[in-house]
């Protein structure tokens, strides 16, 4: 920002930056290792100290992963509970932050509250187990999904965007005798196409890297998703070799696994990223402005 | 408004009015259901922590024993491990991986090339996006002791037998502080950078004008400039000083480094789930709470008193 050519500036600006790629690098490095080393052989992996080149670039065990039933289940099974459960907590978190961004709306203020409240207490881990378990929502993919519906932070900004939304195009529409649900979906919603599209993607990173509620409500090993696989695989203990032994007895959690493992968790991450970034410090700083 | 729209009775324009209402309640239905069930419901479940809670009793009819679990929590074994455990761990996140961003924040705002600058923005800003099993499946990959090439580095500078970086107890927490400054430093710039960006220019130029060097500049205008940003960052670090992340934490746990890893959070796990004490583990998860909402009120009120903006 200042601008400073003495040679005492200079050199600052030439450190600055020198620690500032060495940041850079320190992000990237692992992973590109962990890339390079998911497309090397079980050799060479063992044999070199580091690299971010295969020497032969070898697909086995992207080909068994594919070809096993355990991860393409746990794939599966992954991508349907990220796309119902962002389409579920998208929706809700819309729904009631529409309402509340109605400053006129009797009751509105305790609602809000009750939604601000809950940013500072919870009923904690175990009341919420016990919450699931009474619903007998244990080992249903719907607990993956319900008690996380919606994030009161996300909420909270999406009200205040549509808060910001000019209040004379709402009320044009209503005096052409649209119905409230009417200016939503035909006014408010389309306006709201980048928020949408933002949060959306929120929700899905959230539930695809979601590990807490795998394991404390999903039991059954059928019904594993893909970060509790990633898990067993890497774990270095016991129970989680004789976890997956359970699972499938004829697979044995080689290095090269591992690393193809890793990547196939964090490529979708990686592949929305652009699009997460170009929005996400708005996001960040309109939930930081004060109510 | 003409007399033409005064005609009608009164009675309708009132009724369409709650009509729109209804909707608007409609709309809230679903939401207020779900803060109720899965947030509000275990705030209710929480008196379980004053019971002997058996499941098929329910939270009406077990029996009530008052503070009992809170006794045995705080005159028992675990306790002050527990407290050990989850204190230091806070100690060393407010003094490395809170400064962390606001040190690169700054140095990011030092750099000129805007070009370079947003390639690096974008590049550290990733590891908040992976999930706590990846980093700790990498960390896994890079310390072990067999595979581990980080590790291999290490023990081919320093000699001796290989140290298990990721088994040992001595190495678990500066392990978790090496992945708390990975993952969350780049993501914590955002709030700094901002703020940052919030600074009048026309300040700098007048500085300059007095002569004011580069330090100068900074000292004065710079870090003042971002001192709220850090106010409000610390009541919130401070706040959640107790929550240890859970994910991070068990996931890094072995069974050789039990005894320094347990924190509040993955004992209530181990205690509530493995072992099925609910009552007891949920006295914990709740002593656990109410420190937080301590911790939150106290540090807005300290900062207040400070003449700094607070929370709220």
């Amino acid at each position: 920002m200042v601008k400073d050519n003495s040679p005492a500036g200079r050199a600052f600006d030439v450190l600055n930056a020198i620690v500032l790629f060495g940041l850079a690098a320190i992000t990237l490095l692992p992973l590109l290792y962990v890339a390079a080393g998911s497309f090397a052989s079980e050799g060479e992996i063992a044999a070199r100290p580091f690299f971010l080149w295969p020497h032969k670039i070898v697909t086995d065990t992207y080909d068994y992963i594919f070809g096993t039933g355990v991860f393409v289940r746990a794939l599966l099974i992954t991508i349907c509970v990220t796309l119902v459960g962002t389409a579920v907590q998208v929706g809700l978190t819309l729904t009631m932050a529409y309402p509340l961004a109605k400053r006129q709306l009797p009751g509105r203020a305790l609602v809000l509250n009750l939604v601000i409240f809950t940013l500072v207490f919870s009923g904690g881990m175990i009341p919420t187990y016990l919450v699931v378990r009474n619903l007998g929502l244990l080992d249903s993919y719907w607990a993956l999904i319900l008690p996380l519906a919606i994030n009161p932070f996300y909420l909270i900004i999406v009200k205040t965007f549509f808060q910001q939304l000019p209040e004379a195009l709402e009320e044009a529409a209503r005096i052409d005798g649209c119905t409230e649900i009417g200016v939503f979906r035909r006014i408010v919603l389309p306006l709201s196409k980048p928020i949408i599209a933002t949060f959306s993607l929120f929700y899905a990173v959230g539930i695809w890297n979601d590990y807490m509620s795998p394991l404390l409500y999903i039991n059954d090993n059928q019904k594993w998703t893909l970060q509790v696989l990633v898990r067993q695989l890497t774990a270095p203990n016991a129970d989680s070799a004789n976890a997956l032994q359970a699972l499938d007895s004829t697979l044995f959690p080689e290095q090269g696994l591992k690393f193809a493992i890793i990547v196939i968790a964090t490529l979708p991450i990686l592949l929305v990223y652009p699009f997460l970034q170009k929005h996400f410090a708005k996001g960040v700083l309109i939930g930081s402005v004060k109510e | 408004m003409t007399p033409a729209a005064e005609t009608p009775p009164a009675v309708r324009p009132k009724s369409y009015r709650l009509l729109k209402h209804g909707w608007l309640y409609v709309m809230l239905l679903p939401g207020v259901a779900y803060f109720l069930i899965f947030r509000y419901w275990p705030m209710y479940g929480l008196s379980i922590a004053f019971q002997d809670y058996l499941p098929f009793l329910g939270y009406q009819d077990s029996p009530w024993v008052g503070l009992k679990h809170f006794e045995e929590l705080f005159a028992g074994p675990d306790f002050g491990r527990l407290m050990f455990n989850t204190g230091l761990l806070a100690l060393l996140t407010v003094l490395f991986v809170f400064p962390a961003p606001i040190v690169v924040a700054l140095m990011l705002n030092e750099m000129r090339r805007q070009v370079v600058r947003r390639s690096i923005q974008s590049i550290i800003y990733i590891p908040h996006f992976l999930s706590w099993t990846i980093v700790a499946s990498v960390t896994y990959l890079l310390f072990s002791a067999d595979f581990g090439v980080i590790a291999g580095w290490i023990n081919d500078i320093v000699g001796g037998p290989r140290a298990d970086y990721v088994a040992q107890e001595e190495w678990f927490r500066p392990v978790v502080v090496l992945q708390l400054l990975w993952k969350q430093t780049g993501w914590g710039t955002i709030i700094y950078l901002a703020a940052l960006a919030g600074v009048d220019t026309q300040l700098y130029e007048a500085a300059r004008v007095d002569g004011a060097g580069r330090w100068r500049q900074f000292w004065h205008i710079t870090l003042p400039g971002i001192r709220p940003a850090i106010v409000v960052m610390a009541i919130l670090t401070t706040g959640h000083l107790l929550d240890s992340g859970f994910e991070q934490i068990w996931l890094m746990t072995t069974s050789l480094n039990r005894s320094v890893a347990d924190v509040f959070d993955t004992y209530v796990y181990y205690i509530g789930i493995t072992q099925g004490s609910y009552s007891y583990s949920t006295a914990v998860g709740l002593f656990k709470g109410v420190v937080g909402v301590l911790l939150i009120y106290g540090s807005n009120l300290l900062s207040k008193r400070l003449g700094e903006r607070g929370l709220f």
